[in-house]
């Protein structure tokens, strides 16, 4: 090799550099005997930690609920019967139903909703501080202006998807519109995902839900969320139900990730 | 029948055999979460002295499964070779793991296979220590043959996985580059296509095909589409190589998995009457592991470590060219850490072998696993001095459109520098004779020399 990189003398560069135009794959990243270049080892390394960071700092739920406030809203804080982020992990059946101090809160006389909106953690806690309030802001007015009631945000913590299930047999919500933290990957750790459920209640499975995923910069804008779950939301309260069934079709970017395209 | 078992002033008791598989096993999340975790260490070890008194021949008499309900024990009951089985039939477990450790060599344990079942090296992979589960399937040969030959002593091949997230098709070729410069690809170069159709998979095998008449290699290529889509596309004349499937260890799910005995039958005889092996017909490529099937609420109430050595009896039926677990893919619902996902990487490995399974591993996990890179490092290494038939070779272990870390092209060539191994022979003499190695088989990195830039659809000055 002659080619000698910026400030090192024992690295072997790869000489296809260029192909890296074509894919965001870690392609060319060169040698250090057999290893990888500490620069490269190291941006992996970073990656990783963005992502664990993502899966293990808890939301900081006061901040948040401070965010809505901050825009007028309403909000109640519940977990899950998750007590821990290690059980969460190993145990997605508890991610799914409510702490018992989570049904006392949820359980206060009050006005059925059309739709809940539910800000669960789900696998990134930054996905949920970086894009929940403006997904929001995106998609409440929307639901204003179709006539929806909406409740109290619940923000919820140790949380699963189809924790808007219980959240909304309780509320009796026509509709739960569950924004969650999705698993982070290396490339990116933000990503918010968006799930649509019509008549939320235990017992709903994922082929009943529509989803609009890889919300965050870079990926699906929030304003483009807002726009397709307020489509689906439309098409939801008329036909009455979600999912697979759903006829209407809703251009969406990332299409029903949920399940299979509706061939209906 | 039920089991029983003192230790320390305390009976135990197992009502029935995969009761007792359960308790023996040792501790991870997925058997917790099913409810089939063994409630103590003390009961774990009880049940694997239970375990070890059981004679081998006792698995013959009680199915895990019911016969009646499930094909996949049809399968294993039916096809049982009872004269293959004679040299152990008098062994019970216990006896059969010092008899694996001592005297077993190559040759017994390759004539041994047929008279094995899943339920029994599930069985006694239990009483076995990570040492164990290396030793033994160290001893273990498994060769199998398409454009190349995969298993042969001191060998060690990688499947080339350049996937990408939206298929396209010069994002595939450079990530194929680079593994090829590094060595990477004799097993397969195998694409998890984004979209599951036949357009996708005719677009990227021809590609591949393109690649392969054009260079010279002795490869072979593979779409991991459904099995549904694989046997569409051979029928309207694409070249189809391997036909892919991930398979499970009960009938019901393989059946959420959308296939069946009766569905991989048709698909392999499909893939073999195109005859498009050179110096072998060993045409299927399955996946496998532990956790799918409690993930699709259809394990039986069996332990998920010895319902997935079922998927083995599933894999052999078809004499696949390659099989691998994904070992650290499920989650941690499943695998918790790097404990648990090493254990399982080397039980795969181990039960696979026994069976006479062309087993090579997807060393990987998810970032909401307690796992890490140097997790991946132990596994790997753990698993090449097991002779571990494959590995996955992924840019820089960041797989862009399935979202995990597996082993990268760099992986590959640790190990098999550390450990002495080499490519696929001909896949070797290929490397030589192309320009990208010299003649004592180091690789050049000059990816100008050999004949891929113009077999592959890249702008050559892109590459400069």
């Amino acid at each position: 090799m002659t080619g000698k990189p910026k400030g090192s003398v024992v690295v072997q560069p790869d000489g296809w550099s260029g192909l890296r135009r074509f894919t965001d794959a870690r392609i060319a990243l060169g040698r250090a005997g057999s290893g990888l270049p500490t620069a490269a080892h190291l941006a992996f390394q970073a990656a990783h930690a963005q992502a664990r960071d993502a899966v293990h700092v808890p939301l900081d739920v006061p901040a948040l609920l401070a965010d809505i406030a901050a825009q007028g809203w309403e909000s109640v804080a519940v977990a899950s019967a998750a007590p821990d982020r290690a059980t969460y992990l190993k145990r997605p059946d508890l991610g799914r139903r409510l702490s018992a101090d989570g049904e006392t809160r949820l359980s206060e006389p009050a006005a059925a909703p059309d739709v809940v909106l539910v800000v669960a953690d789900g696998l990134s806690s930054t996905a949920v501080s970086a894009n929940a309030v403006a997904v929001l802001a995106a998609l409440i007015p929307r639901l204003a202006a179709a006539g929806r009631r909406i409740g109290p945000i619940v923000v919820a913590t140790q949380a699963r998807v189809a924790l808007g299930d219980p959240i909304g047999a309780i509320l009796q919500a026509r509709a739960s519109v569950v924004l969650v933290g999705e698993r982070p990957g290396l490339s990116a750790a933000d990503s918010l995902g968006l799930y649509l459920t019509w008549m939320p209640r235990p017992g709903r499975v994922d082929s009943e839900r529509n989803c609009i995923s890889n919300i965050r910069s870079g990926g699906t804008s929030p304003d483009a969320a807002a726009e397709q779950a307020a489509a689906l939301l439309a098409a939801m309260f008329a036909e009455q139900r979600s999912g697979v069934a759903l006829g209407a079709r809703v251009a969406t970017a990332a299409a029903l990730a949920a399940g299979p395209p509706d061939p209906a | 029948m039920s089991f029983t078992h003192s230790l320390a002033g305390t009976t135990h008791r197992f009502p029935d055999l995969r009761t007792l598989l359960a308790r023996a096993s040792p501790a991870r999340s997925g058997d917790a979460l099913a409810g089939l975790i063994a409630e103590s260490a003390a009961e774990r070890v009880a049940a694997q002295m239970a375990l070890a008194d059981l004679p081998l021949r006792h698995f013959l008499n009680e199915a895990v499964v019911p016969y009646e309900t499930d094909e996949v024990t049809r399968l294993i009951v039916d096809s049982h070779d009872d004269a293959a089985f004679a040299p152990v039939a008098h062994l019970t477990v216990g006896e059969f793991r010092d008899w694996l450790l001592g005297v077993a060599d190559t040759a017994a344990l390759t004539a041994l296979a047929p008279g094995l079942t899943p339920e029994m090296v599930a069985g006694v992979s239990k009483l076995m220590r990570l040492q164990d589960l290396i030793a033994v399937a160290a001893k273990t040969r498994v060769v199998t043959r398409f454009r190349n030959t995969i298993g042969l002593e001191g060998r060690l091949s990688t499947r080339l996985q350049p996937n990408h997230p939206v298929d396209d098709p010069r994002g595939i070729a450079a990530s194929t580059l680079d593994g090829l410069m590094y060595g990477v690809g004799d097993a397969v170069i195998g694409i998890n296509p984004a979209t599951d159709s036949v357009e996708a998979m005719t677009a990227l095998l021809s590609m591949l095909e393109e690649l392969r008449l054009r260079s010279g290699a002795p490869i072979q290529s593979c779409v991991l589409a459904h099995v549904t889509t694989a046997l569409e596309t051979m029928r309207r004349g694409a070249p189809v190589d391997l036909v892919f499937q991930s398979i499970a260890g009960t009938e019901a799910a393989n059946r959420a998995f959308g296939i069946s005995l009766a569905l991989l039958d048709e698909a392999w005889e499909a893939a073999k009457s195109l005859k498009r092996g050179t110096v072998g017909d060993n045409v299927m490529y399955f996946e496998t592991g532990q956790g799918s099937e409690l993930s699709s609420g259809a394990h039986e109430g069996v332990d998920q470590q010895t319902v997935e050595a079922r998927c083995y009896a599933v894999a052999r039926r078809y004499r696949p060219l390659l099989v691998n677990t994904v070992v650290g893919f499920i989650g941690p619902e499943y695998l918790y850490d790097g404990k648990q996902i090493t254990r399982a990487g080397l039980e795969d490995h181990f039960c696979a072998k026994l069976l006479g399974v062309p087993m090579g591993c997807d060393v990987c996990y998810t970032n909401h696993a307690e796992a890490d890179q140097d997790d991946m490092d132990a596994l790997l290494t753990l698993l090449g001095v097991a002779g571990c038939t494959f590995i996955m070779g992924v840019p820089g272990a960041d797989d862009i459109m399935l979202n995990y870390q597996s082993t990268s092209f760099h992986d590959a060539l640790y190990i098999r520098q550390v450990l002495g191994r080499r490519p696929a022979p001909e896949f070797e003499a290929w490397l030589a004779g192309s320009g990208l190695a010299d003649e004592l088989g180091r690789l050049r990195f000059d990816h100008r020399a050999g004949p891929l830039l113009p077999a592959l659809p890249l702008p050559s000055e892109e590459a400069a």
